[in-house]
């Protein structure tokens, strides 16, 4: 007799074609949303509102009911969309430009206002899908296609830690930040995932999680490598950790993160 | 302050206050809205009765969030609305081509100020092409109702709601500030229009069926060519079927005045006023800027001599008249830049020297 061990998760489309890079992290963090859909039993009144970036054509993926939103608007429309229809979950999929410089306001607001919502932010440190570019996220020294010889603070200023200002929202129920570069940090990923999620289904208020990844394309590296760039140099800047959790009893450490 | 259901009383009331009162006889169930004056108060009306009605109300953090909050809410096949001016309505542009690529029955109610920039607060029609011709990229168009009185600010807020869903498609209720500030009396009859099936696109979650995406990205030119050609195919029935205009002793005229809005009342005026002076004057408003009655006043154009559009703007609808007219007769403004519209017998002065 034989038992299956792993499948597609239902929530995820079949027989789709991924637009992602060969190695590139979002098609993880994709997989690892859909399988919390399915455990969590949310697919079916689930609505995704998806945003610009490369994951633009999520709702190709995630087999849920989806509205695109225009660049950084993703959680003006998760408002709307949870305001109109409260009995629904209401999750955002973004990208670090999107969520952290042009929606900047609109992400704060949401999680100020403690809208009962979801936000999952993919930090790749610049602007993918564009080619590249020096975002709210590129790190100190870093090379980008805008910033050819580094990010230097006289012409760019310093990069946003987004999960601890998340944390300082007085709406926000849970924030994390976590990466894909080991599978035991693929699976405390899940779990904050799962976490962001919940705090919804129990309407304790706005839900978020930032996941430091990878673009092997735009850091022109191979997805190791791109890996090793997470553990070496975001992490020191991007700390992992979970920044708020109004679950958990004790108050928040917003700058000593607790781990996941 | 205003009435508390439909019924057949008249109530004085102001104009910003009967459309919000009208939108909640309309249904409408989230109010979203960042302040702006001369229309602030269908903001706070709305911020009492949605909570009282138990249906939504979002302070906005900007018209870009709150534009976006209404898709959101529409996305659901909800009645959703929001109200603006101007500048203000500016930030709604992108938002507002997006919804028409959606196909959201979003409701804007823009009640115009002077301008460009901040401008100031007086009435104004400045935005006739910000709402016919849109700030926002690619094809698309708005269907565009403008009221004349306060009881037509609650009619054609109903009609709004119904044109929105109807054809999925963004409405705005074009007024002005003289009209939202405006006390006049009104009559708060039920909402006369049918309620429209959206089982077929809202957004409910996917219960039994494949998820449903509701998307403007086409990535594939043939793609866009098709959605298109659906799109604008939609916009000749619009035209077909509700194109409105109100038009009195166009049949013997000389010259016709044409005029939308407040302003329209004193050219009605000045129509009269000339006919008692023996210059054969008629009236054309249209009451839908888009669909513009182009038709009428092709046809008209045969019959009369001369057109004159009066407005409280540089001249901005006179283009469409031009168009519609195209060439058959000399088309003239008579306008004001800003502030209430000019007195029936400036205009009249004014008629007398194009004539
Ligand atoms: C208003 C607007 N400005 C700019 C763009 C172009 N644009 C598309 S995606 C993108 C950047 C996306 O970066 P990010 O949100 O970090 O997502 P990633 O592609 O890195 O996952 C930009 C600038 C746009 N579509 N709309
Ligand atoms: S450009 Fe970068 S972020 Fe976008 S799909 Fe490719 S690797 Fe991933
Ligand atoms: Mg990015």
């Amino acid at each position: 007799m034989t038992t299956q061990v792993f499948k597609i998760p239902e929530s995820l489309r079949e027989n789709v074609k991924y637009s992602f890079c060969p190695g590139c992290d979002h098609g993880v963090a994709v997989r690892l949303v859909a399988e919390v859909l399915d455990e969590m039993e949310l697919k079916e009144k689930s609505i995704l509102v998806a945003s610009i970036g490369c994951s633009v054509t999520l709702y190709d993926f995630l087999n849920v009911d989806s509205i695109e939103a225009p660049h950084g608007r993703a959680l003006a429309e998760a408002t709307g969309v949870k305001r109109a229809r409260p009995d629904k979950f209401v999750f955002t999929y973004q990208g670090d430009g999107d969520f952290a410089s042009i929606g900047l306001a609109e992400s704060l607001h949401a999680a100020l206002r403690g809208e009962n919502v979801s936000a999952i932010c993919i930090n790749n440190t610049t602007y993918g899908m564009t080619g590249g570019q020096l975002g709210p996220t590129t790190l100190l020294g870093q090379v980008t296609t805008t910033s050819p010889t580094g990010r230097n603070l006289e012409y760019y200023g310093y990069p946003v830690k987004i999960a601890e200002h998340v944390a300082l929202c007085d709406g926000t129920a849970f924030s994390a930040r976590v990466s894909l570069d080991s599978v035991a940090n693929i699976r405390k990923a899940k779990q904050a995932i799962k976490k962001a999620f919940e705090v919804q289904r129990q309407g304790l208020g706005f839900g978020f999680v930032e996941i430091l990844s990878t673009c092997p394309t735009n850091w022109k590296m191979s997805p190791s490598k791109a890996h090793e760039r997470v553990r070496n140099e975001m992490m020191k800047t991007y700390v992992s950790g979970v920044y708020k959790d109004v679950t958990s009893g004790e108050q928040a450490h917003i700058m000593r993160p607790s781990f996941v | 302050m205003i009435a508390e259901a439909p019924s057949s009383k008249k109530i004085l009331t102001k104009g910003n206050y009967a459309i919000a009162q009208a939108a909640i006889n309309a249904g409408c169930e989230c109010y979203f809205g960042y302040p702006i004056t001369p229309q602030s108060e269908i903001g706070e009306f709305m911020s009492g009765k949605m909570q009282e009605l138990g249906r939504a109300y979002v302070s906005a953090e900007s018209e870009l969030a709150a534009m976006n909050m209404v898709i959101g809410a529409c996305s659901t096949g909800a009645k959703a609305m929001t109200s603006s001016s101007s500048c203000a309505v500016s930030l709604m542009q992108e938002a507002l081509s997006y919804a028409t690529s959606d196909e959201l029955p979003v409701v804007l109610i823009s009640v115009m100020r002077g301008g460009p920039g901040l401008g100031n607060i007086y009435p104004s029609q400045g935005d006739y092409f910000q709402a016919t011709k849109g700030g926002g990229n690619g094809d698309y168009r708005l269907i565009v109702l403008a009221p004349s009185t306060v009881q037509e600010c609650v009619d054609l807020t109903y009609k709004a709601f119904y044109l929105a869903h109807k054809y999925k498609n963004p409405t705005v209720l074009l007024a002005d500030g003289l009209l939202g500030q405006m006390m006049e009396p009104v009559e708060f009859k039920e909402y006369p229009y049918p309620e429209i099936d959206n089982s077929s696109w809202a957004l409910t979650g996917a219960k039994g069926r494949d998820g449903r995406v509701i998307r403007s990205y086409a990535p594939l030119a043939e793609n866009q060519c098709v959605f298109l050609e659906k799109l604008f195919a939609k916009y000749k029935a619009i035209e077909e079927n509700e194109t409105e205009w109100e038009e009195i002793g166009t049949e013997d005229a000389d010259v016709i005045l044409v005029s939308f809005g407040s302003t329209s009342r004193n050219v009605k005026t000045a129509m009269k006023l000339c006919r008692e002076k023996g210059i054969k004057a008629g009236f054309f408003r249209p009451i839908t800027l888009f669909p513009f009655p182009s038709k009428r006043l092709s046809e008209l154009a045969s019959k009369t001599k001369k057109m004159i559009s009066v407005e409280v703007n540089m001249g901005q609808m006179i283009n469409d008249v031009r168009l519609a007219v195209n060439g058959k007769i000399p088309v003239e403004l008579i306008n004001k830049p800003v502030g209430a519209p000019p007195a029936p017998e400036e205009i009249v002065t004014r008629i007398e020297e194009l004539i």
